[in-house]
């Protein structure tokens, strides 16, 4: 029978690893994220996954007085988001992201292209090359 | 009695720390800002939500655990509002949906 002590301590230690490879992937897509938006929005997410890591800290060591830094470090978080957010719209677009959409626009028509082209000879037709040069052309005009 | 307060912490840590990992692979494969939005600003604050749950269940005294409570309040309050303030402002700005939406409801319309 294992005790209630040992499967505390196996949560608190799986709880922290689970956190951490959250917080690695969230901030994969603050580096990456093509646009603003989405990098504040990483940020976001951040601040909840570092309240979570107070939270288990606190359980773990029982110095709870890091309760007090997670609340203030909700009202930071919100207080950046909602200033990030009135930055992105005083600022507006810029040459990135409209670079960055038209990539995406680029790729999703060249996998629609390719996969209609795969149901297409997939069916047996015959005629799969001009047809599926017709619709990659529609899609760049787009 | 203390040994079940000790195994439901136990169960809100993991199921908490389960969430905040939903909400940040939604993040990395969902295909726009608006749809990663919905990952983050529910799943996450779930996450969180749940673990200072769980910090509150575990402490032993009234103080610890009311300002636990107190943060779950204000991030439950405050993480909507921030979401709902950045997606309405990227897209006045003119982020767009992504090619795979099927809806636009704020979408100005013709006959004006």
């Amino acid at each position: 029978m294992i005790s209630v002590a040992t499967i505390f301590d196996h949560a608190v230690t799986l709880a922290l690893a689970i956190l951490s490879l959250s917080f690695l992937v969230t901030i994969y897509r603050i580096v990456k994220g093509p646009t603003l938006p989405d990098r504040i929005l990483g940020l976001d997410m951040l601040v909840a996954i570092a309240i979570g890591f107070i939270a288990v800290i606190g359980i773990k060591t029982g110095y709870t007085l890091y309760v007090d830094v997670a609340i203030a470090l909700g009202l930071v978080g919100f207080l950046a988001t909602v200033a990030f957010a009135r930055f992105v719209l005083s600022r507006g677009k810029t040459e990135d992201d409209i670079l960055s959409e038209a990539r995406e626009a680029a790729s999703a028509a060249r996998r629609q292209a390719k996969a209609a082209a795969k149901a297409r000879s997939g069916s047996g037709g015959m005629d799969t090359g001009p047809a599926a040069g017709k619709t990659s052309g529609r899609q760049d005009n787009e | 009695m203390s040994e079940l307060v000790t195994l439901v912490s136990a169960a809100f840590l993991v199921i908490g720390s389960f969430f905040a990992l939903v909400a940040s692979i939604g993040l990395l494969r969902l295909p726009d800002v608006y749809t990663r939005m919905h990952a983050a600003s529910k799943a996450g604050t779930m996450g969180s939500c749940l673990m200072l749950i769980a910090l509150a269940i575990h402490a032993t005294d009234t103080g610890t655990m009311s300002r636990a409570l107190a943060g779950v309040v204000f991030f439950l309050l405050t993480a909507p509002v921030s979401s709902h303030l950045l997606a309405k402002a990227a897209y006045a700005v003119g982020y767009r949906l992504h090619s795979s939406a099927v809806m636009d409801d704020m979408k100005p319309k013709d006959n004006a």
